[in-house]
């Protein structure tokens, strides 16, 4: 935890809205318990830093890097997975 | 296998990340463990943090272990180093680089074998294991700064949001072009040797059965101008044979071949996701595209192919698509065969027919049949160059698949088909409906009879149209409803086989509506 109000301006997003090629820290997973249970496995937890890769058109799924690995999420997975953008 | 003086069973366990989940693998990989005497675990050295969330999970399991970090070498290049010693003292097992491909650090792997010991790392808590494996990676894992490399470009590029989108469907067209372009060159190959080998020993038989002139027909079939014709004759041992391993088998082989190199280079999965936003839209998942991609081969491996998809409303609504809409190699055949003397665009308004019937009848299902639909969650493997081994071994299993889970089946329902025929059992059922239908469809009554006839038979439907002079409208609602229905005898048992008889039931009461409504909507609107 970095001392707050330093940084006042602290953006959190889901991964859908968050830009491209951005990179950030995820927060919170909005999801039954089901879904969180096979993002667990993935190592798509909170705490841990993502880079959105691409977001394919046509309300395509959104493709991020963790770590050494690529995972694309649903369009639906996606908007519940809150991510703190790093500026 | 022997190793010093010893001897060692080999069990290679699925591919797995976890030992706790649900599904098949995953209970059939915890089972393995829990009988084996070691455990060699095989991790994938470019992607050490992934694979430690299962190395945690085994150190649990107190078996002696041994890490074997696979595609060591291509980790290097990507600029990872490990550090093997922090890794071996705080899991407490030997951990030996190696390359499985070309067999480098194997040695040193079996050596380890003496080494192996229970790990004495104590792997923290369920819920903090994320956290834990976080501390290891930044003691043992470094990066070095490399240059991007024309496949870290490559990777990107293919998944583009819209660029990525566009190479997907350009990569769509070419496996239907190479699968074209091999398949017709096969054929090629393999016709003369069928006239030069086959065609005389069917001649032996002919003269051998000519005493028997039920075996005659059923086997060989009617000569055509006093000669056995592979296309017109339509015995089994005759046209039965040609088709399915002169005509088809060559397409079958071809596809796959295709199929096979995209999966190892890695291409699938990216295609499963460039598509998801579509299938979603059709209440499918992003991974179905590759069993009706096998279907477009053979129906068969495709629809044994949904069994990827997790849930049985995707599974059975991907098999009707597979079955009733995508054309298989004979079906694609029958409709070249057919068609391409008048042109091009005939072809074409015969596939665009097919797109738009899988589209409707996925809008169909999407409300008829309930069901949770699962959201994509899929993981993307980098690019890697096939290794030729893999790619054709792969290539013999499916090939054998088709060989022995189709083609008899085949047979068996040619045989029984023919026997039928020569009762007129069929015919006079056909004869019965066909004034009806011939109205609504713009055919002749006899043309109906051959498509009645195809359902069972695609290449006899394919020879016996050809002489009734239609026209190319006629051609197209007859290719059209040919294609609509089941490819092939073995297609209706690998549906009853998989889903049962309701299912069944319910996948030819859509095929025969299907049918008759397009052909109908076709005749009207052309």
């Amino acid at each position: 935890m970095k001392s707050e109000g330093a940084e006042a301006v602290e953006e959190i997003r889901s991964l859908v809205e968050m830009e491209t090629g951005g990179k950030g820290e995820i927060v919170r997973i909005d999801g039954g318990e089901g879904m969180v249970k096979r993002l667990w496995v993935l190592g798509v937890v909170p705490g841990k830093r993502i880079e959105k890769v691409s977001s394919i058109i046509g309300k395509g799924p959104v493709v991020i890097r963790l770590g050494q690995q690529e995972i694309a999420l649903g369009r639906g997975i996606a908007q519940r997975i809150l991510v703190r953008v790093e500026r | 296998m022997e190793h010093g003086g010893e001897w060692y069973e080999v069990i290679d366990a699925p591919g797995t990340y976890s030992l706790e989940g649900i599904a098949e693998a995953e209970r059939i990989a915890a089972r393995l463990v829990e009988e084996a005497d070691i455990v060699i675990n095989v991790v994938d050295a470019g992607n050490l943090e992934r694979n430690l969330y299962l190395t945690f999970e085994l150190t649990e399991r107190q078996k002696p272990m041994v890490v074997a970090l696979n595609m060591w070498d291509e980790a290097k290049k990507r600029g990872i180093d490990i550090d093997l010693k922090a890794l071996e003292s705080i899991l407490g097992v030997p951990v030996v680089p190696v390359v499985a491909t070309t067999g480098e650090g194997i040695k040193n792997l079996l050596a380890a074998l003496q080494e192996a010991r229970i790990p004495h790392f104590v792997s923290p808590d369920h819920t903090r294991r994320w956290e834990e494996i976080g501390k290891v990676i930044s003691e043992v894992q470094r990066f070095s700064y490399r240059r991007p490399t024309w496949r870290d470009t490559l990777q990107r590029v293919t998944l583009l949001p819209g660029a990525g989108l566009l190479f997907g469907l350009a990569v769509l067209v070419g496996i239907f072009f190479s699968v074209r372009f091999i398949g017709e060159g096969l054929i090629h190959l393999l016709d003369p040797l069928f006239e030069r080998y086959y065609l005389p020993l069917l001649e032996r038989l002919g003269v051998l059965l000519s005493r028997y002139p039920l075996w005659y027909e059923v086997l060989i079939g009617k000569p055509v101008d006093g000669h056995i014709d592979f296309e017109l004759s339509l015995g089994l041992l005759s046209t039965g044979v040609y088709v399915s391993l002169g005509a088809v088998l060559p397409y079958v082989l071809a596809f796959y071949l295709v199929l096979g190199l995209l999966e190892d280079v890695g291409y699938l999965p990216r295609l499963a996701v460039l598509l998801d936003g579509f299938l979603h839209r059709l209440g499918l998942h992003g991974y179905s595209v590759v069993p009706m991609l096998l279907g477009l081969g053979c129906n068969v491996p495709g629809i044994m192919a949904t069994r990827v998809l997790e849930s049985e409303k995707e599974r059975f609504v991907v098999t009707v698509l597979i079955a009733i809409g995508i054309p298989c190699s004979a079906q694609q055949a029958l409709i070249v065969g057919a068609l391409a003397p008048h042109g091009v665009a005939p072809v074409l308004v015969v596939y665009g027919t097919l797109f738009a019937v899988v589209i409707s009848l996925a809008l169909l299902l999407k409300y008829l049949v309930p069901g949770f639909r699962p959201p994509l969650i899929c993981e993307i493997p980098p690019y890697r160059l096939p290794f030729p081994k893999a790619v054709l071994s792969k290539l013999w299993v499916r090939l054998r698949g088709f060989l022995r889970d189709a083609l008899p089946i085949v047979f068996l329902g040619t045989l029984i088909v023919n026997l039928l025929y020569l009762t007129n059992a069929f015919p006079a059922l056909a004869r019965f409906v066909s004034p009806w239908l011939s109205r609504m469809l713009g055919l002749p009554p006899e043309a109906i009879l051959v498509i009645a006839l195809g359902i069972l038979r695609k290449y006899m439907a394919m020879g016996l149209l050809l002489p009734l002079g239609l026209s190319v409208k006629q051609l197209v609602i007859a290719s059209v409803v040919i294609s609509l229905f089941f490819p092939c005898v073995a297609a209706f048992v690998v549906v009853l086989r998989e889903f049962g008889w309701k299912r069944l039931f319910e996948a030819v009461a859509i095929m025969l509506s299907f049918a008759f409504i397009v052909g109908s909507l076709l005749n009207m609107l052309l």
